[in-house]
This record gives structure tokens, sequence and C-alpha cells, in this order.
């Protein structure tokens, strides 16, 4: 007999309402491959849509940080509305108030310094050029590459007794490269020409920092600093925050506008395939419910014996859950891998960009897996409850 | 010692707007460890009477008393718990299931039984060697004879030893050859103490009991 048990124990495990599930599983196969399919095809919409939406977003803060400054910091005053570059950046006094350049240098000391790309300190002042009165700006050109990407320039960046002249302004002056000016009793050669911008730099007569504090006798002194942060993983009005507190006596400010555009759209985007995903997940779910329904009555007599030899109300219903949340599981783990090779595909037809890239997110995959067992069990509760209902004597009498 | 005990048993069925009777007024005694069979005509409510001796259809009146239990005053989940400790269902087409090997669905009634694996195997086991059945554990239920689905339909009523085994035409479906194999093998598991109150037409079978109730037109008419 001690023999006769250890061959059995061999084959056998021991019944369970796990083992029941399992093997019924095993037997209907092609039911089970029918709601796996279904669970599959929505948390793999699911998971391809927050793909695509996060590498885009993740796409938008990268050109973010190319689109230049975000960040200004300009004199306390309430005088004289100033336009900049087609964004409204609030008010400067060319004559009044100035800061002081090495207050400048504490922006390098605040918490999220490191999200500092670059800082372009401007010094701004009225000059006559052939009788033609412009605005002069004193600039730091190695921080207008960060600051002003979108700069193109015909010729050279200005050397010492160079200027860098705005489109409008070579044509209204009649200047062009390698010409000679004379500012402030001071000979400049035009070393560059901007090409049209479209906004207020076409007007404007550039040279470096130094020189034109020195021309407009405002040495050691700035009209207004730029700010260019990164966007990615920085607050920005966190920034904002801490450069007001070590330059009080500086207005600081965040260009917004753009970005905020940018990110509605984005979030219009979101919504609508949010919406279409969710669509998606719920037409899966009445596939489960379906299959289930109809799952529960081929197994009739099965359940009547289930119920006769004693099973409970809550044993049905337990083996129909764990059906329910072994082929959820399964759907939730096949179906983010699905969405994220349907999101590495679609991401060629969506960016130019190769950079752009699509990552494995475990938070994403832990999510797409619970969401999968919730659909799964959610949608197999009136199917459980139905099973449950079945009356043993009805369920072996209609055999 | 008395065991069972039906008292003004009736069961009208709903057909349309008129009521069935399908038993009416029955009264008996079983005592423990009696073999008992069930006689009647076609629709004369001997299947009826069983599932509700089965706990498992509700008189419409009356009561039926197991071991001083009055089974329809029990809740569902307490009708199903007596099912599982106190009795053991023989069906009439065995009603094995067929994704589950023979042992499989002899540990059947153990699935929602708090015991080991080990102790299950054991039950099982033991189950199988009393129907003479230990070589075909590991078999399907299509992959066996009609007398072995019977003798494993038998196993896994009895497979958690209970006080009373209920079977509704145990070997209807059998040659008579295996019907004799079968009444032997019940008439011994009576011997150790079962209860055992079977539905039969068969003459041959109800010559293997201590007692018939014989049942005509939803009524007792012989109680032995």
């Amino acid at each position: 007999m001690e023999n006769n048990i250890s061959i059995f124990q061999e084959r056998f495990n021991a019944m369970t309402l796990k083992e029941i599930a399992l093997k019924n599983l095993v037997r209907r196969k092609s039911k089970a491959a029918f709601i796996l399919a279904g669970l599959v095809i929505g948390v793999m919409t699911m998971v391809a849509v927050i793909s695509l939406v996060e590498a885009m977003t993740s796409d938008i803060n990268k050109k973010l940080e190319k689109y230049g400054a975000n960040i200004l910091v300009v004199p306390k005053t309430e005088n004289l509305p100033l336009t900049y570059g087609g964004i409204s950046l609030g008010g400067v006094s060319f004559e009044m108030e100035e800061i002081r350049q090495a207050d400048l240098t504490r922006v390098g000391s605040i918490k999220n310094a490191s999200n500092v790309a670059a800082l372009g300190p401007i010094v701004l002042g009225v000059i006559q050029v052939n009788r033609h009165k412009a605005l002069l700006a004193g600039v730091d050109f190695k921080a207008s590459r960060i600051l002003k990407p979108w700069w193109q320039v015909k010729g050279t960046l200005p050397g010492e007794d160079g200027v860098l002249l705005g489109g409008q302004a070579a044509q209204v002056m009649k200047l062009n490269i390698g010409d000679s000016l004379e500012i402030k009793d001071h000979k400049f050669i035009v070393s560059g020409i901007l090409q049209s911008t479209g906004s207020q730099d076409d007007q404007m007569v550039f040279t470096r920092l130094s020189t034109a504090q020195s021309l407009l006798g405002k040495q050691g002194r700035v009209s207004m600093a730029e700010v260019a942060a990164l966007c990615t993983d920085c607050p920005i009005n966190e920034m904002v925050r801490q450069i007001s507190e070590i330059l009080p006596g500086a207005k600081v400010m965040a260009i917004q506008q753009v970005v905020k555009g940018r990110m509605e759209t984005l979030a219009h985007f979101k919504k609508f395939s949010y919406g279409v995903s969710g669509i998606v997940l719920l037409i899966g779910s009445l596939v489960v419910l379906v299959t289930m329904m109809g799952s529960i009555r081929e197994r009739t007599d099965e359940i009547g014996i289930f119920r006769a030899i004693g099973f409970r109300k809550s044993h049905v219903m337990r083996i129909v859950f764990i059906e329910a949340g072994v082929v959820s599981g399964l759907a939730g783990l096949l179906g983010y891998l699905g969405g994220i090779g349907a999101a590495k595909i679609a991401i060629r037809f969506f960016f130019e960009s190769q950079t752009v890239s699509v990552p494995l997110d475990f938070k994403l995959a832990g999510s797409a897996f619970v969401l999968a067992l919730i659909v799964g069990l959610v949608s197999s509760v009136y199917p459980a409850l139905m099973a449950a209902r079945l009356d043993p004597n009805e369920a072996l009498r209609a055999l | 010692m008395t065991y069972i005990v039906a008292e003004n048993l009736v069961k009208q069925y709903q057909n349309g707007h008129a009521p069935v009777t399908a038993i009416s007024d029955i009264n008996f005694e079983i005592e423990a460890g009696e073999l008992v069979a069930i006689m009647g005509e076609s629709g004369a409510g001997k299947s009826t009477l069983l599932s509700i001796m089965g706990a498992m259809n509700a008189p419409t009146s009356g009561s039926l008393r197991v071991d001083d239990i009055d089974i329809y005053s029990l809740k569902q989940d307490q009708r199903a718990d007596f099912r599982r400790e106190f009795l053991g269902f023989v069906f009439q087409s065995f009603h094995l299931i067929p994704y589950l090997t023979v042992a499989e669905n002899v540990m059947l009634p153990l699935a929602t039984v708090k015991k080991s694996g080990r102790e299950k195997q054991a039950m099982a086991e033991k189950a199988l060697a009393s129907v003479g059945l230990q070589g075909k554990s590991h078999r399907l239920p299509n992959q066996i004879s009609g007398g072995e689905k019977e003798r494993v339909a038998i196993a896994r009523a009895i497979v958690n030893q209970p006080r009373v085994l209920l079977a509704d035409e145990p070997t209807g479906n059998l040659d008579s050859k295996t019907t004799r194999d079968i009444m032997e093998l019940l008439q011994r598991l009576n011997s150790e103490d079962m209860t055992i109150i079977m539905v039969t037409h068969s003459h041959e079978c109800a010559g293997y009991t201590q007692r018939i109730l014989q049942v005509y037109d939803g009524r007792l008419v012989d109680s032995g």
C-alpha cells in the first residue's frame, strides 16, 4: 500500500481548486485563447499609446531644451513694457535700473544649478550709427549658441572690435560684412549679419558684452539676463523661485507660453489616445464577459457535480476567478510586450528623429499587469455569479 | 438507531400556471447502516425523493432529518458542507469530469477540504483500492470501461468516508455481470456500516437490499 501511494504521488498533484481551474483552461484552449486575445489587444493598445505619448513628451521636452532661454532675469521696475522675441517679457527700463553682473554668478549656487544649461547676461543701450538710432546689445556669444539656437549668422561672430548686425539693421544702415562703422567714436567692423529671425533681434546691433559695457559706460552692470533651463526633469517655477531668492533686486520670470502651448496640444492628444485605448479595453472586457458566460453554460453539468459533492458557491466562484486571473495576468504580460513592440514600430512613422526611443518601463509593465487583472476579474464577476447560482439539482436534471 | 427521518415530504413544481405534484406526503425512517432501494415506475418521483435526501432539492413542505439535523433549515453553504461531510453521490450516468484523470476525479470532493496533498492522495488511493481500480489512477474517463467508470464514481462518492451513500440507478448502464459486481461492492461497503439508499428499476438490484421503498405516483405505497 505504501508503495502504491508513493507511485501515486509521483504522478498526481493533490486536487485543489487551482488545479481544477488550470486543467479546465488547458482543456478549453480555444476559449482561453479567445479571452487572452481580447485582453491582450486591449492592454497592448493601452501600453502602445502610453509609450508613444511618453516618447512624444520626452521628445518635446528635449526640443524645448534646445529652444533657448526659458527664464528671464530683469531689474525690478514697473516701467516700459517690452516685447522680446515675439514673447511678452514684462518690463525693463534701460536707463534706470541694472543688475550687477557679479550678482549673476550666484545663479550657479542654486539647488537646481545643474539644470542651468546657459546664462546669458545682456547690456542694452541706445546708439547712433550713420544718423540712425539703434539698440546696442552686449551679449555673451558663447551662451548665445544655447540661448538663441535659431540664430543663423552670415559671416562670423564678432571679436573685440566687431559687431553683428540684425538683418533689418544692416539693410537700413546699408552695411555689409567687412564694412566699418563708428559707434561713440570707436571704429567697428561688421563681422556678421543675422539672417531674419522675425524677432526684435533683426533691428539690433550686437557686440561683445564687455565692449558694449565699455561703450555705454555700464561696466560690471547688465540690463537683463537670459537663462536656459533643462526642462525634462526641472521644475521651472521652482527654479524661478530659487533665482529670485538669490537675486532679491531682480524680477525673475518664466517664459511659459511656448511650453504651455505645446503641452496643451500634447494633453489633447493624450486624452484622445487614452479614450480610444479605453474603448478597446472595454471591448476586450466584453469579449471576456461573453466568452466566460459561454464557458459557464457549457460547463453546467460540471458545476452541478461540483455543487452536488459539496462545493460552496464561493468555491465555484473561486474556480472562475482563478481561470480569469491566470489568463488576465498572462494577457497583462503579453499585452505589455506587444504594446512596447507596437510602439517601437509606430515610432518610426511618427518621428523623423532616430533618437526617440521606447524604453522598457517596469512601472508601466506593473500597471499593465494590474490593469489586465482588474479588467479580467471584473468582467468575470457576472459569469462567476451565474456559475455559483446554478442549482445543482437543476444542473444535473438538465443532463 | 434511526438515522434518516422524512416527515410529510411534499414537492410541487410549477408547470406554467399549474402546479405539478412530484411527491406527496411521504414519511419514512431509515436506520443507520441500512441498504435500502427506492423503486417505482418512471416519473413516480424516485429521483425527486433522492435529490431531496441529497440536500439538493428543498421540499415544498415537510421535513428531512439526517443524524438529527433538519437539513432544509440549514443555509445553502451549510447544506453544501453537509453534502460534503455526510453524503456520497453516485449519479445515473457516472458524471465524471472528462479532463481529470481517474485519481483526480476521485479526489474532487477533497478539493475544498483542508488536508495535505499527501493525505488526499492516500484517501483517493484507498477509495480506488476498495473498488478494485488501483492500477488505473492515471487514465482519463474515456480510457476506461463503463463498469470501471461506475467504480470510479463510487470511489469518488466514498473518498471522504461519508455516512450515507445515495445512488441513482447505479447499474442502469451496465451489463448483468458488471451489475452483479457493482451490487456486491455496494453490499460490501454497506457491511462496513455505510448507509446506502439506491434508486433502481431493477428487481435484481433490489434483491441485494434489505428493504424496498415503493413509490407510486408520488406517494410511498410500501416502506418494506
